[in-house]
């Protein structure tokens, strides 16, 4: 197996961030930005892409209330605080934009990795993958690693200096193995901050 | 807000405008970022930048706000300016309402 990623730097000359990741880390990437895209699909607020676009323009009715879920309710939280009214109002003219900018974000992370020669089935395991954003592209990445990880510690249930309680679950637990990715897509996201910064 | 990796932050000696000062100016509307355990501090520091035009210290010192008063005031205009850059601080998943200035 190759070694595991030191996540990004900046490359002196090209001014690009590039990070190389193994074949494990790049195909766990790929299926939490996927399983994100299907969240964002699933409830509510179908993708307008996938609708007759003429049926789309004439349709002024997006959501109003807050999502079920709760990651949906983190990624989409209430504009007013105390305001009903105005909440639903705002949530109609933004959430479904807003829903299609954070799919296209983690397609667009999928497709840097693939472009990038992650395989559909990854079964050469010293296969390194090694990727190159630009700033605009690396801009998408820091948004959609935001999402991943809002995702993932609104289902954890993560605190504010709750590490002792994750590092105190046995290595075998489910919870301890997703909060260890979780920190993995947090070390990724701040080198590739440092170095777009 | 969290960090990936331990680091310590100057909490800025920048004397720029305070949240005080923005509620106290003619301008009725403010957008009020909120503390939550996942965002980095680095990258909510990147997005005050980005999003805004601030300088870093300025961005910091917002961001420490956000970090230990639990929210901070980080910008100010008119009600559909402020609808804007919540907008925006949703699509970068910050945390973001807004409300009169007189509420906030």
């Amino acid at each position: 197996m190759t070694s595991p990623t030191t996540g990004f730097v900046r490359h002196r000359r090209s001014k690009r961030a590039i990070a190389t990741f193994s074949v494990f880390e790049a195909d766990l990437l790929r299926s939490l930005a996927a399983q994100l895209v299907e969240l964002l699909h699933n409830e509510s607020a179908v993708a307008a892409t996938e609708r007759d676009p003429l049926e789309a323009l004439l349709d002024f009715s997006g959501p109003t209330t807050e999502p079920e879920d709760p990651v949906l309710r983190r990624l989409f939280p209430s504009a007013y605080r105390e305001d009903a009214e105005a909440a639903a109002e705002f949530r109609r003219f933004t959430e479904g934009g807003l829903r299609d900018g954070k799919a296209r974000a983690a397609a667009t992370v999928i497709d840097t990795l693939e472009e990038a020669g992650l395989p559909a089935e990854p079964l050469d395991e010293e296969l390194a993958i090694d990727v190159e954003l630009d700033d605009e592209t690396a801009l998408v990445w820091l948004r959609s690693l935001t999402d991943l990880r809002l995702a993932l510690g609104t289902r954890l249930g993560v605190e504010e200096d709750d590490e002792e309680l994750w590092y105190s679950l046995p290595d075998e637990d489910s919870r301890a193995q997703a909060h260890h990715i979780y920190e993995w897509l947090g070390f990724i996201q701040e080198t590739l901050v440092r170095s777009v910064g | 807000m969290t960090t990936a990796s331990p680091e310590k932050v100057d909490p800025g000696v920048q004397q720029d405008l305070t949240p005080d000062d923005i509620t106290l100016a003619d301008t009725p509307w403010v957008t009020v970022v909120w503390n939550d355990p996942v965002n980095l501090m680095s990258y909510v520091t990147f997005v005050f930048q980005k999003h805004f035009g601030y300088g870093r210290k300025k961005a910091e010192k917002l961001m420490m706000e956000v970090h230990e008063e639990g929210r901070s005031i980080v910008s100010s205009g008119s009600r559909e300016e402020m609808e804007r850059d919540v907008q925006a601080m949703h699509e970068y998943g910050l945390w973001a309402t807004l409300s009169k200035a007189t509420d906030a």
